[in-house]
């Protein structure tokens, strides 16, 4: 039944979709890709769970790694402890983050996980958090063993440093839902008992309706002010007391007048009041505050370094027996074992074996860094070569990296460090406001001072900003979920104002524009021979310039011929004699060759052998694709400058790339990129961020705006204000356009607000502002405003796709 | 009309309602995820999609 093919036809792997090697498994007339997809196809299908493959096509994710005994800690009744949330002798049940989970098909496998295992109680999937709620029976199954079964399945749970050290947030603010229910409901019911009386009532039932009808709006209003309401006034009193006048201060300016005239003219049946308006602009600006509110539950925003180290590590004890601990519980002189692909969890001192540690995400170095015996190894590099044994020499939070940490910067809460547009209007608006309903008073205390009270109030009332109000969170929200639909994920909705508003970029260069960490090597021309592979290989090992090296190393050939001469140029190329052949390597013009530019970003090393063009190598540098476009879009309207921790050797092809005006610095560390962003805004400019990795977290966060790229979302990105799909990198320049077209609209439906409250000023400063005028004109003018932010928005939007 | 407060009461009681069950269902949690459930009514207990198992 199971047999190996060999076939040269690209097949892609039922479980995974991943192309299939040409060995490739076959199951049931169905290829996999490897062992582990198709054991996790025939754990299904025993258990009769196949309906995962219909239910989307190639669901799985390849896993090529074994398990071993990487889940050991979790035997551990201390970390287990912190990460349960309910256990008793028979049940227990916790929430695990499980990255994997993408669609459908998952929350069906995860779901019928009681099938594979009766252990396994229930499972609950939220799917846009990404976490399972599992509860699973104790007594049959331990903690490891149902992490060991969700590994094994492909749906392995990211256990992290915070996951036991922090409390996570538990119940989600419903307080604002509650208020809207209140809200609305008070507000439809008003509307019910007021449109009686403006549909015209005759007088002898007026008589006694109408007072009725006037005490149950008046009591209706009550909950509408002092519940639904209540966050307004509190925030413009506080906004007051700090001498800032946000739009909260008219809003809550029109609501007070509001709900006293309503008390006012019904108790003393002077008038109908404007319960129906009161309720009505409570219930819209809420709506408003609940649109803007959006966030995006399975990324997080405010990752520090705790979320980037494992839970735990193994320890050697005195007498040579391993232990898990958890990675708090790390002593000073502690030995430790760390095996290939694992992370060091602290600042350390190499005991034992082949260190071989890849820095990229810690310090932006590409290359990996092999370290002697007795050499110190900074905690967040990773271990590329086998198993080594190390001793602690400081401790996790005291280490290297994560003593930026420590920085003030990460102490600051810098949510309101721009002034919003919203802001800065509602100061005049305000004034204006105040100066239209004094000057209409002092105009009726002349000529009729019955209408002076009725004028001022209306004018307050009729002016209040709603539908300015409204604008900004419509748009702004609108602009955020249309992003988020790109996976261009914002943490708030403000962040599309603050990019809007800024003037420079700084780029980090490993990991952000270039893609992975390796370049490509390609040979173009006629198929070399063996002897002239051996000749290129004896010259080019020769030299020390990197891409002879990379070269050589490409060519991988362990015999090398002696070299006669050998004469290198800097910059240029090789001459030298092999053997009695000539061979010569360099670029096109040193070897007067004419090549055919292209504008593909690669670097070309021709060869020549015995004065004959034999073809080159094509070095594609592993930068993302459409680097040079982005650049150039984004150089027309911001200064770019790039930090690299990695060293010059790209430095003549990056100045290509960039506009001659940025500034291009190497061999930065954090805290380099850190105060060279402070510097940056001690000159007025204003900054975004684009980094990947834990060494631009200083730099992310000190900027107005930090946009860090991850290739997989849910893995670890440090905190920041954007979140960016890194395999959507050319799409940089429209998200940013998009972000200052949302702020046009916004400028726009300001405009249209402003033309309602002109057309019901000239009614209130006339004293002539009817319960029915307001009543159709403020819900009129908050759903202009929200139809045309939320229509233009949306329009932008597919424009932003549109566009080549 | 004074039938008017008859309709008036009984209508009250029924929005009132309407608003128990509302701050109910955000209490219970029911709108903290509105996108699993959607996916989750749409599974057959057990049995395979033959036909859509043969087009892969």
């Amino acid at each position: 039944m199971i047999e190996t093919l060999n076939k040269n036809t690209k097949t892609t792997c039922y479980h995974c979709g991943d192309f299939c090697a040409e060995e490739r498994l076959v199951l049931n007339d169905k290829s996999f890709c490897c062992n582990g997809c198709k054991n996790v196809f025939m754990l299904l299908s025993e258990n009769n769970l196949t309906s995962y493959y219909s239910i989307e096509k190639t669901p799985g994710k390849a896993f090529k790694q074994s398990i071993g005994n990487k889940y050991a800690y979790l035997d551990d009744t201390n970390i287990q402890s912190k990460l349960i949330s309910y256990i008793d002798h028979k049940v227990a049940r916790l929430q695990f983050q499980i990255p994997n989970i993408h669609c459908s098909s998952c929350i069906y496998l995860l779901e019928n996980l009681y099938k594979i295992n009766n252990a396994v109680v229930g499972v609950r999937v939220n799917f846009l958090k990404k976490t399972a709620n599992i509860v699973y029976d104790v007594n049959k199954i331990s903690l490891r063993q149902l992490v060991e079964l969700l590994a094994s399945i492909g749906y392995e749970p990211s256990f992290t440093m915070n996951d036991i050290n922090q409390e996570k947030p538990k119940n989600i603010n419903r307080k604002l839902l509650f208020q809207i229910g209140v809200a609305g409901f008070c507000f439809g019911n008003i509307m019910m008992i007021s449109f009686p009386e403006y549909f015209g009532l005759d007088n002898t039932t007026r008589h006694y309706l109408s007072s009725a009808f006037g005490y149950i709006n008046l009591a209706l209003s009550i909950p509408v002010f002092f519940y639904s309401g209540q966050d307004y006034l509190i925030s413009a009193y506080k906004g007051l007391r700090k001498k800032l006048i946000t739009i909260d201060v008219p809003l809550a300016l029109g609501l007070v007048v509001l709900f006293v005239r309503n008390f006012y003219e019904i108790l003393t049946h002077t008038g109908l009041g404007y319960c129906d308006t009161l309720a009505g602009l409570v219930f819209f600006l809420l709506i408003g505050k609940w649109f803007q509110q959006k966030t995006y539950d399975s990324l997080s925003f405010e990752r520090d370094y705790k979320s980037y180290f494992p839970i735990s590590v193994i320890k050697i004890n005195s007498d040579n027996q391993t232990t898990t601990v958890a990675i708090d519980k790390l002593k000073i002189g502690d030995r430790i074992l760390i095996r290939n692909n694992e992370i060091i969890p602290a600042d350390s001192i190499l005991l034992k074996g082949k260190a071989n540690i890849d820095f990229s995400f810690v310090s932006g170095e590409k290359e990996p860094i092999d370290k002697e015996l007795g050499e110190i190894i900074f905690a967040g590099g990773k271990q590329t070569n086998g198993n080594i044994e190390l001793e602690v020499k400081k401790l996790t939070e005291q280490s290297y990296l994560t003593q930026l940490w420590n920085n003030d910067i990460f102490a600051k809460d810098n949510a309101s460090k721009v002034e919003t547009f919203q802001t800065k209007v509602s100061k005049y608006f305000t004034v204006a406001l105040l100066a239209i309903a004094i000057s209409s008073a002092i105009y009726w205390a002349v000529y009729d001072s019955s209408k002076i009270m009725g004028a001022f109030t209306a004018v307050l009332i009729i002016a209040c900003p709603c539908a300015l109000a409204l604008s900004s969170p419509f748009a702004l929200g609108n602009a955020m979920r249309n992003l988020g639909r790109k996976k261009f994920y914002l943490k708030s909705a403000n962040v599309v104002e603050n990019i809007a508003n800024m003037d420079t970029i700084v780029f980090d260069k490993t990991g952000t524009i270039t893609q992975s960490n390796e370049s490509q090597i390609e040979f173009m021309g006629n198929p070399l021979t063996q002897l002239q592979k051996e000749l290129i290989f004896s010259v080019t090992q020769n030299s020390i310039h990197p891409l002879s090296k990379q070269i050589a190393q490409h060519l991988n050939i362990s015999s090398a011929i002696i070299l006669n001469s050998f004469d290198e140029i800097t910059g240029k190329g090789i001459k030298a004699n092999v053997g009695g052949n000539d061979v010569e390597v360099g670029s096109a013009k040193f070897l007067n060759i004419t090549e055919n530019l292209s504008n593909a970003l690669s670097t070309r090393i021709y060869i020549k052998i015995n004065g004959e063009n034999v073809g080159c190598f094509v070095i594609k540098h592993a930068y993302r694709t459409g680097l040079k476009q982005v650049i150039n879009q984004l150089a027309n309207q911001f200064k770019l400058h790039l930090l690299s921790g990695d060293n010059e050797q790209e430095k003549n092809f990056l100045q290509s790339v960039f506009p001659t005006s940025s500034e291009l610095l190497f061999k930065q560390n954090p805290a380099d990129k850190l105060i060279y962003i402070n510097t940056l805004q001690g000159n007025n400019q204003k900054v975004i961020m684009v980094g990947d990795g834990l060494n631009d977290a200083g730099a992310l966060k000190t900027a107005n705006v930090g946009i860090s790229l991850s290739e997989d979302t849910s893995s670890f990105s440090p905190s920041s204000d954007v979140i960016m799909d890194a395999a959507n990198f050319e799409l940089l320049p429209k998200y940013l356009q998009y972000c200052k077209n949302t702020m046009k609209v916004i400028y726009v439906s300001f405009c249209l607000s402003l033309m309602y409250n002109i057309i019901g000023l000239s009614y209130a400063v006339s004293g002539t502002l009817s319960p029915v005028i307001a009543a159709i004109l403020m819900p009129i003018s908050s759903v202009t405003v929200i139809g045309f932010t939320s229509i233009s928005t949306y329009l932008l939007a597919i424009k932003m796709k549109n566009r080549p | 009309m004074k039938i008017m407060f008859v309709l008036i009461g009984s209508s009250f009681v029924l929005a009132i309602g309407f608003l128990i069950a509302f701050i109910w269902m955000v209490k219970n949690g029911q709108i903290d995820d509105d996108y699993t459930p959607s996916v989750r009514m749409l599974f057959d207990d057990g049995t395979v999609k033959k036909t859509d198992e043969e087009k892969v």
